[in-house]
């Protein structure tokens, strides 16, 4: 199994391998700029746990659970 | 005096709404886009002898027509005609910013840069050299601070230039040696094919990206049958990239940002702490969070109905005044019959829902430019996705429901995709609002003597809306919009302090629009009601005679299985779409009794109803057709008689079936 954001602890960061976001989301996240090779953190956990907000180019933005579990790290 | 018209585009969050009220103040126009449930909001200025009409398209983070809302902005870019394209970007956010930008270019859009809150972007370390990014992308660039409306005369002084001027910055741009070579293959493929001011580069982008639109038009040009030689490039730059060449695009859009930021922007260095990490902290705390939502949806919910509720009292005294000013012109007759009962009964009920409509704009508008909203989506969408399928964001607008079912459905606005609205806006009609409250207190009243049974009952009744809601919304997003993915992509925008302007514009805009639209419609069938209970002439009003009452006795067999198979039933329910609280006083119409007389209404109910029959009776009134008012801000908002209907529809079935199975269900337990 490949490391992926969902394992990421808060405040950790990690680089972006690939992604497999299915259809839109994923040309979506894409052109918001999760290209291979971008840092991506995990900020923190929503309370219940999911979302998780991450910060990619600078900016921050929510993820649900299998879009966090998509996006494979180096 | 010459006339330019200007397109305003960018990425959601980046001021580009504060540009735009800046620009034209109160001279905005809104309303929807042709046929879709998108907002159009285009306004006027005059400017150096130039009339100026400036269109605001949706907020976007690229052009590629995922949403409708893409869908408008692109189409807007190609088709309508324009003067000049002025992209607001974040400048703290440029990298992601600029692949609109890029995306924009690549329509040959007249493009003027327009970078806002370069301040906060120094604060947290941003280095940005303007000229040279100007000469780097050989557009136009201005900075604002819209906020304060700083640089703007000069962003519209520059757009103006640029408008006579115009040029195509297309060509500038480059993907790399790879794709260029084969872009240039395919504009050579299809030397007919035109679509809008789009130049050969961008069809040629959009054939290799294999766009659906674009080729949909491929197909029916003179030279479709090179399609199949785009296929074959399209396989071999696969092969290459090893990724989609759609993939390979937005790879190299970003490759392309990569060097323009590398020569004119330096990034600040390390992770400092911002104020919004520090506030984030505590908002969408583990512990915290939930509780502070909780409070600020409790506060939205209690400062719009305890501050409008006088407000609306008011209102409805100003129309009993009026009423009464009215009778003693025009004495009791037609004349005073059809302005009190259906004029006034009609439209001034539903005025009264304007102080609320008010007061809430105002608070989500704050809450909104705050940036809490997208918290608040944040720590409640798990709830709500699972239970609904729906984002979090649909929360607030449902529980407004509770206390109107017209607020939340015109702050249905908020949501950013077209399912989740229209989803939203056909489960509020469910939520239990306050206009029903009058008819739960008489019937339970009625019924059931011991006040803890009232309760019980009342708020039976409340969670019996909630599930119902619940299971429309989850029925409609994996049935009518199944196939459409409803792409979850939140940005946590940082806080920012809110103007009063801004809040205080969308209230107005929102409140008149309400007026407006609302109004006629509810007129018009306000009106309606009043003749079918009129007619024919010399009847009582809404007497077994009338029309309304003869289709209500017509009608009342329908409702025997439910339990009130009679025609004042009937009649009541039918005056009941006017506003839900008119049932009652409908009771106290048709019996004649004085609408204050409570033991008489109480008195006439017991020969009618048993409790079960009541109880059946409630839910239908729960469940049924929303009020006019209701109905027409479904119709505004979704912008289609369509999905009016269906809720129509869903409501009716859903009523109809529910109260049967309360009533027969009941009858087979033996109650009675």
């Amino acid at each position: 199994m490949a490391k992926t954001v969902d394992d990421l602890i808060p405040g950790e960061t990690g680089i972006v391998k690939q992604h497999r976001v299915k259809g839109t989301l994923g040309k979506h996240l894409r052109e918001m700029g999760l290209v291979n090779g971008t840092p991506i953190k995990l900020e923190r956990k929503a309370p219940l746990g999911y979302p998780v907000e991450i910060r990619i180019q600078g900016f921050s933005l929510a993820l649900r659970k299998e879009e966090a579990q998509a996006i494979e790290l180096e | 005096m010459e006339k330019l018209k200007f397109l305003l585009a960018g990425n959601p969050n980046v001021g580009k709404s504060t540009v735009f009220n800046h620009l034209t103040g109160m001279k905005q126009h809104v309303g929807n886009w042709p046929g879709k449930t998108v907002e159009l909001k285009s306004g006027g200025f005059t400017f150096d002898n130039y009339d100026i009409e400036i269109i605001d398209l949706p907020g976007n983070y690229s052009l590629t027509p995922y949403s409708v809302e893409e869908q408008v902005s692109r189409d807007a870019i190609i088709h309508e005609d324009n003067d000049a394209v002025i992209n607001v970007i974040d400048a703290e956010n440029i990298q992601r910013n600029l692949y609109l930008t890029l995306q924009i270019m690549e329509t040959g859009a007249n493009t003027i840069l327009c970078v806002n809150m370069l301040n906060y972007a120094e604060e947290a370390g941003f280095k940005i050299d303007v000229k040279k990014l100007e000469k780097t992308l050989g557009i136009p660039v201005v900075v604002v601070d819209a906020r304060e409306g700083i640089g703007l005369d000069d962003l519209i002084k520059t757009s103006i230039k640029a408008a006579k001027n115009p040029s195509d910055n297309s060509s500038k741009l480059t993907y790399g040696f790879e794709l260029d070579d084969h872009i240039s293959e395919v504009i050579r493929l299809f030397p007919n094919l035109k679509i809008g001011t789009a130049p050969k580069s961008w069809i040629a982008v959009k054939l290799l990206e294999g766009d659906d639109e674009v080729l949909d038009l491929a197909e029916k040009s003179p030279d479709k049958e090179n399609l199949r030689k785009v296929t074959e490039i399209r396989k071999h730059l696969e092969g290459i990239f090893d990724a989609n060449v759609d993939d390979a695009f937005i790879d190299a859009r970003y490759g392309e940002i990569e060097s323009v930021m590398k020569q004119c922007v330096e990034k600040p260095k390390g992770d400092k702490v911002t104020i919004t990490d520090r506030i984030d902290r505590i908002v969408t705390n583990k512990y915290l969070g939930l509780p502070i939502f909780l409070l600020i949806v409790f506060l939205i919910f209690e400062i719009t109905y305890t501050i409008g509720a006088p407000f609306q009292d008011l209102i409805d005294e100003g129309w009993g005044i009026l009423c009464g000013w009215l009778l003693e012109i025009f004495g009791e007759g037609l004349v005073s019959s059809l302005l009190i009962n259906g004029v006034i009964g009609g439209v001034g009920g539903v005025l009264t829902f304007l102080p609320i409509i008010f007061i809430l704009f105002f608070l989500l508008s704050l809450v909104e430019d705050i940036g809490y909203l997208a918290r608040a989506a944040f720590v409640i969408d798990r709830v709500m996705y699972k239970l609904m399928g729906l984002s979090g964001k649909s929360f607030i607008p449902m529980i407004l429901g509770l206390g109107c079912g017209v607020t939340g459905i015109m702050s249905t606005r908020t949501l950013s995709n077209e399912s989740d609205r229209i989803s939203t806006m056909l489960a509020i009609p469910f939520i239990s609002c306050s206009a029903r409250v009058p008819i739960y207190a008489l019937f339970t009243a009625a019924f059931f003597s011991d006040p803890f049974t009232q309760s019980v009952v009342t708020f039976a009744l409340y969670i019996l809306g909630m599930i119902v809601a619940i299971i429309v919304a989850k029925v409609l997003k994996s049935s009518v919009f199944a196939d459409e993915a409803a792409p979850f992509i939140m940005e946590l925008p940082p806080y920012r302090i809110p103007t009063l302007k801004s809040a205080v514009l969308h209230m107005w805009e929102r409140g008149f629009l309400f007026i407006k639209k609302a109004g006629t419609i509810i007129l018009g069938t306000s009106v309606l009601v009043w003749l079918l209970a009129n007619l024919p002439p010399g009847v009582e009003y809404g007497s077994i005679n009338s029309i309304i009452g003869i289709v209500g006795n017509w009608v009342a067999p329908i409702f025997e299985p439910l339990g009130f198979g009679f025609w004042q039933a009937a009649v009541a329910l039918v005056f009941g779409i006017m506003a839900k609280e008119i049932v009652v006083s409908t009771f106290g119409t048709l019996f004649t009794i004085s609408e204050d007389d409570q033991e008489g209404i109480t008195g006439v109910l017991g020969q009618m109803f048993t409790p079960l029959s009541a109880i059946s009776f409630m839910v239908f009134t729960l469940l049924y057709v929303p009020c006019f008012a209701a109905l027409a801000a479904i119709k505004e908002e979704s912008n289609s008689w369509k999905w009016m209907l269906l809720s129509v529809a869903i409501c009716c079935g859903v009523a109809y079936l529910l109260s049967l199975i309360v009533y027969q269900g009941g009858l087979l337990l033996g109650f009675s």
